[in-house]
């Protein structure tokens, strides 16, 4: 069986949390297909990085260390990673929907000639029959996403132009390690031998990389309005419950969008994809748009005036009320009843 | 500074960001009909970028081309309104239903029959698939390389562009030579309004294919203004191969598409009365959720 393939990221000199996931994802897919699962590294300094990327099952592992493939650029990447592609002619390729992987993939699937599909948040191996055709194709990929502004999930394949390539979304996807001491057979590439002084005429001047100093991913608990807050104001009364409980305010793209709360707080499809153990929604209806991005919540509170707001239906509790009500109560009874 | 000639990239794309209840069928499909069109809001910020730089280089030429329908003609005559030197539609029943696979490599054949380019610029992504997809894989079409997320043209001389990129984490400041394709992302600038001159001047420019019903007032002012036609490039016009565009040429399909049904847990339902919201809390506590 051919093999799923893993493009990692490098961010700090370590593996990106997003690769990390998507080499558990794509190892998920690998056991269900019997295949092999490889990947490939491109940056500088990567000595000993097989060690990150090993414990999670993979196989075979494609390093190409040089000075010059840090930071990322285009050019020299998509050559690197067509050349191997071409060669390995593996059966998935998966990318992190990120700024580098929305950037590269693309430019390789044209190079490939492939299917590419974006922002994937569920990955999947199952059949399709090709009515036209009359013939049933095994082992897919299911790559599904939400569409259409989130008001949809569809269901994207491709069973004629290989690799079947997929951005995946960050912080969907779970971390799993295999094996610490997972044997792992290492290729070294020389990025000399492939790339030419074509490959770098677009050079990087600087780079500012920010700690964007908002931790939602990382966050236990999350207190989230939407545009039923009402008010830029009003969400200080969510930003004084997420202080008493420790935790990080956050909105819906209908709040961000109405300038209530920073753009960089915004969870949901086009905003921070988060996991917390509680998530309290206040003022939010529950487009998917949102609820993709916090539905696997370990607990969800919905405080919504509407008894009928969609969001309701995954919530744990739902307080059918008035926000301004409701969220100074919560303070009260928490500061009364925690030790 | 030599003059330069930048080709605009702009789709005319239904309007996802405003989607109402009726916006979905009963079969959870997309009920387009309810949806309006608008101009992509990234193309726009790319539009904008362009005429920019035409302000800013006595002489540069902006020419918008756009994919799509002929109801697609608003996107060229809203450029023109904005400001573009020249408009060209590639419209032709057999484009539908590609992919960013096959929509590229349709652009692309549009982009060499231009032939004469210094600079290609297009929004980041569409907001009718968020994809991102079709500006890079038009560069690696035309050979050329990509600047992605442009936040800012901040300098340019005779051989290179040096452009401020937004990544999610950070910025990054790069040069590239002549010529590029540069996806132009929302922190950008917006887009001016429209001239009224120019609306004026432009209100009445037409493809062939709107004109086909016959219009005698308007065709007798086509040929005395041939600006206001619209050229309108075919599958023939651009010479593209019939089995690398529409649904032919795109490698991925969709098998389902389900309207997301949330799954229904168990929920308390409370009520905002001081009992109900102190017995919450109190089960938080006690199950170590919060505290």
């Amino acid at each position: 069986m051919k093999s799923v393939f893993v493009y990692c990221e490098i961010e700090n000199e370590n593996v990106a949390e997003i690769s990390q996931e998507l080499l558990s994802a794509g190892k998920r897919l690998a056991q269900k297909l019997g295949a092999p699962l490889e990947a490939m590294v491109f940056g500088n300094n990567l000595n000993g990085i097989e060690s990150q990327i090993s414990p999670y099952g993979v196989d075979k592992l494609f390093i190409a260390d040089d000075s010059k493939l840090d930071p990322y650029r285009t050019l020299p990447h998509a050559a690197l990673a067509y050349k191997i592609l071409k060669e390995q002619d593996p059966q998935i390729v998966l990318f992190g929907a990120t700024s580098v992987g929305r950037d590269l993939a693309p430019r390789l699937a044209s190079k490939l000639n492939c299917g590419l599909t974006a922002d994937t948040t569920i990955l999947d191996i199952g059949d399709h029959f090709v009515k036209k055709e009359k013939k049933e194709y095994t082992d897919l990929l299911y790559a599904i996403r939400p569409a259409f502004g989130g008001s949809i999930m569809a269901n994207i394949i491709n069973w004629d132009m290989h690799p079947q390539m997929a951005t995946v979304r960050e912080g969907v996807m779970k971390k799993e390690i295999i094996d610490e001491n997972y044997k792992t057979e290492i290729i070294e590439i020389n990025a000399n031998e492939v790339l030419s002084d074509e490959d770098f005429v677009v050079e990087v001047i600087e780079r500012h990389i920010e700690e964007s100093g908002v931790n939602l991913k990382e966050s236990p608990i999350i207190v989230a309005g939407g545009y039923g807050v009402g008010s830029k104001e009003n969400f200080d009364l969510l930003r004084n419950l997420a202080n008493i409980l420790g935790g990080e305010v956050g909105g819906s793209r209908a709040a961000v969008d109405a300038g209530f709360i920073d753009h960089n707080r915004q969870i949901g499809q086009t905003g921070t994809t988060v996991r917390p153990k509680l998530y309290i929604a206040a003022g939010i209806s529950g487009a998917i748009q949102h609820t993709a991005g916090m539905q696997d919540a370990s607990m969800i509170i919905s405080i919504n005036n509407d008894p009928d707001a969609p969001i309701n239906a995954i919530a744990d509790y739902v307080i059918t009320g008035d926000l301004g009500v409701v969220l100074p109560k919560m303070i009260k009874y928490y500061k009364e009843n925690a030790k | 500074m030599r003059p330069l000639k930048i080709i605009v990239l702009a789709k005319q794309v239904p309007d996802t960001r405003h989607v109402g209840p009726d916006a979905m069928k009963p079969d959870g499909t997309v009920n387009r009909g309810k949806l309006s069109t608008v101009f992509n809001p990234d193309d726009l910020h790319a539009l904008e970028l362009a005429l920019n730089i035409k302000d800013r280089i006595p002489g540069t030429k902006v020419t918008i081309l756009t994919m799509g329908p002929q109801k697609a003609a608003d996107i060229i005559r809203e450029g023109y309104y904005r400001g573009v030197d020249d408009g060209i539609m590639i419209s032709d029943r057999r484009f539908g239903g590609a992919d960013t696979l096959a929509t590229s490599y349709t652009i692309v054949q549009g982009i060499k029959k231009i032939a004469d380019y210094d600079l290609i610029v297009g929004g980041r992504q569409a907001i009718d698939g968020d994809t991102a997809q079709v500006g890079p894989q038009c560069a690696d079409k035309l050979n050329i390389p990509q600047v992605t997320y442009v936040e800012e043209i901040l300098d340019f001389n005779d051989t290179q562009i040096i452009a401020r990129r937004r990544l999610s984490k950070g910025v990054e400041t790069v040069s590239s030579p002549f010529p590029c394709l540069m996806t132009v992302h929302g922190s950008s600038p917006e887009c001016r309004s429209r001239i009224a001159k120019n609306v004026m001047r432009y209100k009445y420019a037409r493809t062939k294919t709107e004109m086909r019903k016959g219009d005698p007032v308007l065709e007798k002012l086509h040929k005395k203004r041939p600006h206001l036609v619209i050229p309108e490039w075919s599958v023939e016009d651009i010479d593209a191969d019939i089995n690398k565009i529409g649904l032919a040429g795109s490698p991925t399909k969709v098998k389902s598409v389900s309207s997301i049904v949330l799954t229904a847990n168990e929920s308390k339902v409370l009520t905002d009365s001081d009992s109900d919201i102190e017995g919450m809390i109190k089960e938080l506590i006690k199950h170590h959720t919060i505290g």
